[in-house]
């Protein structure tokens, strides 16, 4: 178990930069694109991503190295690391629910779905292939949410004015062209790379 | 059209899960550079639909409402766990470079969208035939995609390299942009497609 020597912030700004979790490794594209017509969700739902992204990070890593990894079941691994994601989610609606109904109005609908967002447990994933330390597992969990977060706002707030263009060739609106745009930041993102490189 | 015809039909171009739906991409867009790992990861994805919706169907009458995101997702780590342990025993090496992406298949949104979109109201062989529809459909696209990003960002087809010396690899093409580049024009000419199929149709009536 060697935790990869890697500085914290340059870890935190690389989750966030230049291996975002969605536009470098495509996690989460699918509610990404179905969520981010709307500004005012894509808040709600960035927030609620990084927490549960940043709270199972660092409870999968526990459960990894405290009940998994002793056990002996790492085949059973997948499982396990659904149903603690599932769990946080329920229990972070519940606490959300009873202590701030306004933010649970909010959020209602999108928590349960997180259960299900692909950027959650591939975050978990990569941070039990690359052997993070708990402190580091903890940065890059939030890292990669905050990261997801920062770019489904940039998203939203382009497709507010995309969708009001008239340009755009019929086969090619909606999603196609979010599916552009999507690259295009992408692009924008990778130039980031000079900056960090931490893999 | 027989009743399994019309859901191979659905699966593969109507209702295609990548041009339709819009599902289902997180995971398996990421090893589109490489037409060897994607037609592994496609054939993963088509197998755990299939057993996944025949499983469920089975089940179906026996879930609870209250639990049944979770039994769903249970059943379908069940069968990503079993094509895990098939990739390390058999193809360790492909199995080290897909790193996580496999067990990300159990998020795929294909897997939940067809539990619950088909399987949920049909009987297990229908739905048996849905998934591997589904999980084709999906796969004859990204495995185009896969075909051009070899070819350009790495000359090479199935990992042989057929481009002579001269031939300089477009990078784009092995980094994530080109992917969602590609879906998107994948999406656009599918779209125009239906379009004028759908003029067309409208004329001769």
């Amino acid at each position: 178990m060697n935790a990869p020597n890697v500085g914290l912030l340059s870890l935190f700004l690389a989750s966030i930069l230049t291996s975002n979790i969605l536009l470098a490794n495509f996690l989460g594209t699918c509610s990404f694109i179905s969520i981010s017509k709307d500004f005012k969700s894509s808040m709600g739902l960035g927030i609620a991503v990084t927490m549960v992204i940043g709270l199972c990070s660092a409870i999968c890593w526990a459960v990894l190295y405290f009940v998994i990894k002793p056990l002996g079941i790492e085949y059973l691994s997948f499982i396990i690391f659904i149903i603690v994601i599932a769990g946080v989610v329920q229990m972070l609606e519940m606490i959300i629910d009873r202590f701030s109904p306004s933010l649970y109005m909010a959020l209602g609908i999108f928590l349960p779905l997180i259960t299900v967002n692909c950027a959650v447990l591939g975050v978990i994933l990569f941070m039990q292939i690359r052997n993070y330390n708990f402190v580091q597992a903890v940065v890059f969990g939030f890292g990669s949410g905050a990261g997801w977060w920062l770019s489904i706002m940039l998203l939203a707030s382009i497709r507010t004015k995309l969708d009001k263009n008239n340009a755009i060739p019929a086969g090619l609106k909606g999603t196609g062209i979010t599916l552009i745009t999507i690259g295009f930041m992408a692009m924008a993102f990778i130039g980031f790379s000079g900056m960090i490189a931490v893999q | 059209m027989s009743p399994a015809r019309k859901i191979m039909k659905d699966g593969l171009w109507t209702n295609n899960p990548i041009f339709v739906q819009v599902l289902g991409i997180c995971s398996t867009l990421a090893v589109t550079n490489n037409l060897r790992n994607t037609l592994i990861m496609v054939l993963g994805v088509t197998f755990a639909t299939a057993m996944g919706s025949w499983t469920l169907s089975l089940l179906k009458d026996l879930i609870p409402r209250k639990v049944r995101m979770i039994v769903q997702v249970l059943v379908l780590s069940f069968y990503v766990i079993i094509i895990d342990i098939l990739l390390r025993a058999y193809q360790p090496a492909i199995s080290k470079q897909l790193g996580p992406y496999v067990g990300l298949i159990i998020t795929n949104c294909i897997l939940m969208g067809r539990a619950e979109a088909f399987a949920a109201a049909n009987k297990p062989g229908a739905s048996f035939i849905d998934g591997i529809a589904n999980g084709l459909g999906y796969g004859w696209v990204l495995v185009c995609i896969a075909v051009i990003r070899e070819f350009f960002g790495f000359g090479s087809f199935f990992g042989i390299k057929f481009m002579g010396e001269g031939f300089t690899p477009w990078t784009i093409m092995v980094m994530a942009p080109s992917a969602f580049f590609l879906v998107a024009m994948a999406l656009w000419a599918a779209n125009t497609y239906k379009a004028k199929a759908e003029a067309k149709k409208k004329g001769t009536k």
